[in-house]
């Protein structure tokens, strides 16, 4: 009894040392956190960036479009795109279009669908690699774009891409939309609404107005932000590229075909 | 000497001529809503340089993605529309196209972009 005594007081002075070691050692990474927590949290908030900001390759655009969703006699996507970016609707063959419906029949089972077709904004773009100029190019986020600056109308893009996502502009244009400027002699595409984007919008035109219509077909997300609807949808449901075979890891993913 | 001393005087009355009648021949120009206030550089440097700022800072918004810095053209149709017409062009006391008119330099930017002012719906500014 008396031996064990004198001894307990040194059993607890042990017991407040490495208490206030965890403290100390608690409360520094406390503060270490804290130190790097607001950086993070804001750029988590803004989505990736300030206007001031650089896009960066930590974020991926895309879109899944949902084929069971997509109803064929609807053309509301294609109808916003061309309000969104000042496009005339389509009445020659050369007229410049960025979206268009396509309709698909399933021959041996009667199954008539369709889909919006546009940029597959793909990771690899054939576009790109055949530009002689570097006007084609693809953005640190994904977004494949012309750089109408640097575009000679060459048209080789357009006969490289897969899926004739690509339209050249034939004519003098008047009342362009300050978002999206367009110009006789140069090639365009579907620029997954980058005015919008750039903006801070998570949606495109396209996608605003199948919502507004009731279909939910297009969905628009980030593909490499976990906390996105598209990246849980794209792990949980089957879904596929056009032209898979090609190997060009397409932005925009279809689901139901 | 003399005809040395003629010579300069000659060169001088020409040159104060034609700086007389280049001054007459200058557009004056509708500078819009920015008239009077600071531009995003000097005035100065501004007719000098505007092209290559504007060069400069398209790349940055095509490539990179950077929007709303100070050396954008819709910055410069913001401010120097015409507040009558809302547009840089359109006759020749118009910003953008009074000048190069008057510097016999071609315009290429509104083939592609918009000339006019963005006006919120229902306000005319």
């Amino acid at each position: 009894m008396n031996e064990i005594n004198p001894s307990s007081p040194t059993i607890s002075d042990a017991q407040t040392t490495l208490n206030r070691r965890e403290f100390l050692t608690k409360s520094s990474i406390g503060l270490a956190g804290l130190a790097i927590a607001p950086g993070m949290i804001l750029f988590d908030l803004a989505h990736g960036r300030a206007p001031s900001e650089a896009v960066t390759n930590k974020v991926r655009w895309g879109m899944l479009i949902d084929n069971n969703q997509c109803e064929s006699g609807c053309n509301d996507c294609v109808t916003g795109c061309n309000t969104e970016h000042g496009l005339a609707t389509p009445t020659k063959p050369t007229d410049s279009q960025w979206i268009r419906k396509v309709q698909l029949k399933d021959t041996s089972t009667g199954r008539v669908s369709s889909l919006p077709m546009m940029c597959q904004h793909c990771e690899e773009p054939p576009c790109v690699d055949v530009c002689p100029t570097g006007a084609s190019f693809k953005r640190a986020d994904g977004i494949v774009l012309v750089d109408a600056h640097t575009c000679i109308g060459c048209r080789y893009c357009v006969m490289a891409c897969p899926y004739q996502a690509r339209s050249f502009v034939h004519e003098v244009l008047t009342d362009q939309k300050p978002e999206t400027p367009r110009g006789k002699g140069t090639v365009e595409s579907c620029n997954l609404c980058v005015n919008r984007i750039d903006k801070g919008d998570n949606t495109t035109a396209c996608a605003e107005a199948c919502t507004k219509a009731g279909h939910n077909a297009i969905l628009f997300g980030d593909l490499n932000d976990p906390e996105s609807a598209i990246y849980k949808r794209i792990r949980t449901v089957a879904s596929t590229q056009i032209r898979a075979d090609l190997g060009l890891n397409t932005g925009v993913r279809y689901e139901g075909i | 000497m003399i005809i040395r001393l003629t010579a300069i005087l000659f060169s001088i009355i020409i040159a104060s001529a034609a700086f007389a009648a280049d001054k007459s021949a200058m557009p004056k120009l509708d500078i819009g809503k920015g008239g009077g206030v600071q531009c995003v550089e000097d005035p100065k440097e501004m007719r000098t340089t505007h092209m290559g700022l504007l060069k400069h800072q398209r790349d940055e918004t095509v490539h990179k993605g950077i929007r709303g810095q100070k050396h954008s053209l819709a910055g410069c149709v913001e401010c120097h529309a015409s507040t009558k017409t809302n547009s840089v062009l359109g006759s020749n006391e118009a910003f953008c196209q009074g000048c190069h008119v008057y510097a016999a330099v071609k315009l290429d930017c509104f083939e592609c972009h918009t000339s006019k002012r963005k006006v919120t719906a229902g306000v005319k500014k």
